[in-house]
């Protein structure tokens, strides 16, 4: 059992203070594997928050994001998943699903994680998951009007993952269960 | 002469005394075991004739002295037990008096007495008294302390204090206080003749022996706070009057101080309470050099403490008035001791503060006045350079924000901005920075453009070069630190009504501009999007009031963010404007403001076009035009026309031709909107398409001609995926052969390529397997979609 924190779209400080406190409180070293980040932290004093939850950070790069170093795609594999990062801004149109499932193919993963849309989303496409783990401090954005702070813990056990989602709603917040299994043979050679 | 002796001579000196006392003592032993009173009388005072000396330093004396007290002690086992001497003790008391020499016999009266009164043939206050007025007879003072000592020690478990078994019938607790108030007189008198002996080149040697010797003064203070049945009363009308009264009038710098010390610290802190204007007084009244603001830091304090300890208590703070009688305490000692140095009075503020937080915390205009009052004080010194001081200051202003865990409190404070005023530029952003943490963890919102106003003034030191600032002393960390703090900060200016939100914008629109190029990358991001918030909160309300006075309107709100972003673009910081622009762009869009929304693409694009070179940046910088105009339904067809043919145009003119492929194929999407009244034109998602198809080609070639090998296919799949989601769209022009030729070409390519490499066909792109995989199960989905796939063979 290997727990994946997936997060992004922060814009802290463009257009937020910092996480939401409740967020905060639930994030804490130690019980984290991995962290995956969609982009836009936007300073590193969020990169290095991130860092003291879980060292194994990987992080690709949003348009809001100055460090060079964040790569625009990334693959890494976790157990028995290969997970595609992605910020999503490349993806035109923004938050369209075939246009993820189109770079899904191409990055040829399972699990494919994006951002900039700042909403949640988990779609099952084709035999793999296309997720959108929503921006973790609620950030203004232009795609949608309302946007809630969220995340997303994946838990990996052998060929299931399970997805939670935290959204924080009128200052509570809510967590959401979502199942999926992988057919061990989906993305072998046909 | 003991003085000019040395250290050498000191140790003679001592082992001497010891050996003569351990001489006497042998006899004294031998005549103690044989009952012989005479003998014991006559040794034991010849012992105690060695506390004679003069030649001896505090020390080496306190040393002697504990020699012969442990002596003393066996000898009055040996004077209670009348059995072994035969004598009662009134008798005895009158015998020891014969002993020739005063020093001996003062001791050996007191070892009597002290026997004396246990027995109870005498009332216990009259040998107090008989012994304490003897003890005049010897005024050398360092054995004149050590024989009252002596007598304090042996007397101090035979008081007539309540509950004692010497109280009752005349001897009441009064006896025992008056007892140890003239014992506690007349020591203090011999400490401070200390000073006026000997000549001025060993004053300061004096100065530390005498200071060995204080606590045997300050223990008699000791005593008088532990005496059962001193009231508030007997304290207030007897005590402290008697003992202040000691302290003023010995004008003894060093008594004094440390008596004031000794004051504050053994009595109960309701007493000083209730006594405040007395002890404040005699604060006033003490030596100018004596360092009144330690005692009265000690005072506030442990009146603080005492406050915090329970609420019951703070009514008699009330009664007394006493921040009134502190506050004027600290202001007559501030002026009256002009050579205090500054951190000192600052000290005192503190202290007065804190006292004050802990009392009286709903008092604002007290801590108003604490401030008022340091103004005052640092206005009439040149500059603040001395860096304890500041320390003081940053603790001053900081205490406020602990104790109220809100910001909004202080900015009600009319004096805390003219104290930071009077900060180094260094601790001046120190001091901001700690307001914007407090800001933050407390998560207070500041909620109107007055406050705001005030906050800004208050931390104008991140805000803006303050003169005399040298820019290029600044560590670029620390910059960028302090720069994120007012960003985040600016998430925390929050107004729900529209005017007074707006209203706060300009405010802190107004002092950001005056950040200078360095400061607006960071400040302007956050500014900008909580003026589209605004924006995005008058659209949702959706209020048709649309008078003159209206202010707080999309289109005004639109107008300050176009100048604002364009001073970032002069900065120059082009690509952050032009993501700004896009921003803005469609928020006008989702307002219907076409003209709006069309002025800032167009600023945008100039930008594009002059300032972003970097062919990186000019990739990112095409996603997001592309990917914003995709969205905006505002435009009217010309409008669009002319944007989406300039987007296109940028995407053909990247410098790497899979740069410009993928570009161009994204465009088809600016004239493909799935939505259910979007645009619609086929044709021109084709072109787009075929256009995208020639550069992969080109760039085919061109990897050809350069590696002598064609490279992966990737550009192919990609551009044939997006002919596969026009073709589910449902767009005419696509069409199941145009597939399967683009089909046949990859296939084609991949086989040449493995030719090239001298290959059979054994490799696989898994992009082309995956995309094939899907095209497969369209197929098997069946319904509408299927029966569209299956017009696709593969």
């Amino acid at each position: 059992m290997v727990l994946v924190l997936a997060l992004g779209d922060l814009h802290v400080p463009h257009r937020a203070a910092d996480l939401p406190p409740k967020f905060k409180s639930m994030l804490v070293p130690g019980k984290i594997q991995h962290i995956i980040c969609t982009g836009n932290l936007c300073i590193k004093e969020i990169h290095d928050y991130l860092k003291t939850i879980c060292p194994d950070l990987h992080i690709v790069r949003g348009e809001f994001d100055d460090d060079a170093r964040y790569p625009e795609n990334k693959i890494l594999t976790i157990g028995q998943f290969k997970l595609g990062l992605c910020h999503g801004h490349q993806v035109i149109p923004w938050g369209d699903l075939d246009s993820l499932a189109m770079l899904q193919r191409q990055l040829d993963v399972d699990i494919l994680v994006t951002g900039h849309t700042h909403q949640f989303t988990a779609y099952k496409h084709e035999g793999g998951v296309v997720i959108n783990p929503g921006s973790a401090t609620g950030a203004y954005s232009s795609i949608n009007q309302d946007v809630n702070p969220s995340f997303v813990l994946m838990d990996i056990d052998g060929l299931r993952v399970v997805v939670y989602v935290y959204e924080l709603v009128d200052g509570e917040v809510k967590v959401d269960k979502i199942d999926f299994k992988k057919i061990s043979t989906s993305n072998s050679a046909p | 002469m003991r003085r000019l002796a040395g250290v050498e001579d000191e140790e003679k000196w001592l082992a001497e005394g010891i050996a003569g006392i351990q001489h006497n003592a042998f006899f004294m032993h031998r005549a103690l075991d044989a009952n012989n009173l005479r003998e014991v009388l006559k040794y034991s005072a010849l012992m105690l004739s060695e506390l004679r000396t003069s030649k001896l330093s505090p020390q080496k004396y306190y040393d002697l002295y504990m020699r012969a007290f442990d002596q003393l002690r066996q000898l009055e086992v040996f004077f209670k037990d009348e059995s072994r001497h035969g004598l009662p003790v009134v008798d005895l008391y009158e015998l020891v008096q014969h002993a020739g020499n005063i020093l001996p016999r003062m001791y050996l009266l007191c070892t009597v007495g002290s026997v004396y009164i246990k027995s109870k043939q005498a009332p216990s206050k009259d040998v107090l008294k008989d012994l304490v007025e003897m003890c005049r007879g010897v005024q050398h003072p360092i054995r004149g302390l050590f024989l009252r000592s002596y007598l304090a020690q042996v007397s101090r478990d035979k008081l007539p204090e309540i509950g004692s078994e010497y109280e009752g019938d005349a001897n009441t607790v009064m006896d025992a206080v008056e007892f140890v108030l003239q014992n506690f007189t007349e020591m203090n008198k011999l400490w401070v003749r200390i000073q006026h002996q000997g000549p001025g080149t060993v004053r300061e040697k004096q100065e530390k022996e005498r200071n060995e010797l204080r606590d045997l003064v300050g223990k008699n203070l000791h005593v008088l706070g532990q005496i059962e049945g001193v009231d508030l009363e007997m304290y207030k009308e007897t005590v402290l009057p008697r003992v202040l009264e000691q302290v003023v009038n010995c004008k003894d710098e060093l008594a004094q101080y440390y008596l004031m010390e000794c004051i504050i610290q053994v009595f109960p802190d309701e007493y000083h309470l209730q006594t405040l204007e007395t002890l404040l007084a005699a604060c006033t009244q003490l030596m100018p050099t004596v360092d009144t603001k330690i005692v009265l830091t000690q005072l506030m304090d442990r009146l603080s403490n005492y406050a915090a300890s329970s609420p019951d208590v703070l009514h008699e703070f009330l009664q007394v008035e006493a921040f009134a009688k502190l506050s004027n305490a600290i202001g007559k000692v501030i002026d009256t001791q002009i050579e205090m140095p500054i951190v000192g009075a600052m000290t005192l503020f503190v202290s007065l503060l804190t006292f004050t937080l802990r009392v009286h915390p709903d008092r604002l205009d007290y801590v108003d006045q604490i401030l008022g009052a340091c103004v005052v004080k640092l206005s009439s010194v040149p500059k603040l350079e001395d860096s304890r001081a500041m320390k003081q200051v940053v603790a001053l202003l900081s205490a406020p924000l602990e104790k109220y865990n809100d910001i909004v409190t202080a900015l009600t404070l009319s004096n805390y901005p003219r104290v930071m005023d009077h900060l180094d530029d260094g601790t001046n952003k120190v001091m901001a920075m700690l307001i914007i943490q407090s800001i933050m963890k407390n998560d207070s919102c500041i909620s109107t453009a007055d406050k705001v106003e005030v906050l800004f003034e208050l931390i104008k030191g991140l805000i803006k070069d303050l003169d005399g600032t040298d820019t290029e002393e600044l560590d670029e960390e620390d910059f960028q630190e302090e720069q994120n703090s007012v960003a985040r900060l600016i998430h925390m200016l929050d107004n729900e009504e529209p005017e007074e939100m707006l209203k706060i914008i300009c405010v802190v629109r107004k002092h950001l501009m005056t950040g200078g190029t360095r400061r607006l990358p960071f400040t302007v991001p956050p500014l900008v999007f909580s003026a589209l918030r605004l924006v995005r909160q008058l659209e949702s309300q959706d209020r048709d009031v649309t008078g003159e006075d209206v202010q707080a309107s999309p289109r005004k709100i639109f107008q300050i963010l176009n100048q604002t972003i364009e001073v970032l673009s002069s900065v120059p910081c082009p690509e952050l404007a032009l993501r700004l622009y896009l921003q803005c762009a469609e928020a006008a869009s989702d307002c219907d403001l076409e003209p709006v929304a069309y002025e800032f693409f167009t600023q945008a694009f100039i930008l594009y076009e002059e300032e972003i070179a970097d062919s990186k940046a000019q990739v990112t910088a095409i996603h997001l035009i592309s990917g914003t105009l995709q969205r905006i339904n505002v435009f009217g067809v010309e409008n669009r026309d002319t944007l989406t043919h300039k987007a296109t145009g940028y995407s053909a003119r990247l410098l790497k031709k899979p740069d410009q492929c993928r570009a161009v194929y994204a465009c088809s999407h600016l004239f493909w909107v799935d939505d259910l009244d979007g645009i619609k034109d086929g044709e021109r998602v084709l072109l787009c398409l075929r256009r995208a198809l020639r550069i992969a080609n080109a760039a085919q070639q061109m990897a050809n001609a350069t590696r002598g090998s064609s490279g992966p296919v990737t550009l192919f799949v990609e551009i044939l995926n997006k002919y596969l989601y026009f073709y589910e769209k449902g767009n005419p022009h696509i069409t199941p052969s145009d597939i399967q030729s683009l089909i046949e070409l990859i296939n084609t390519e991949m086989q040449s390529d493995d030719n090239n490499n001298g290959n059979t066909r054994n490799h696989s792109d898994p992009f082309f397997t995956s995309t094939l995989r899907y095209i497969r199960f369209q197929k098997q989905k069946g319904g509408l979609m299927g029966d569209k796939y299956d017009l696709i063979k593969l």
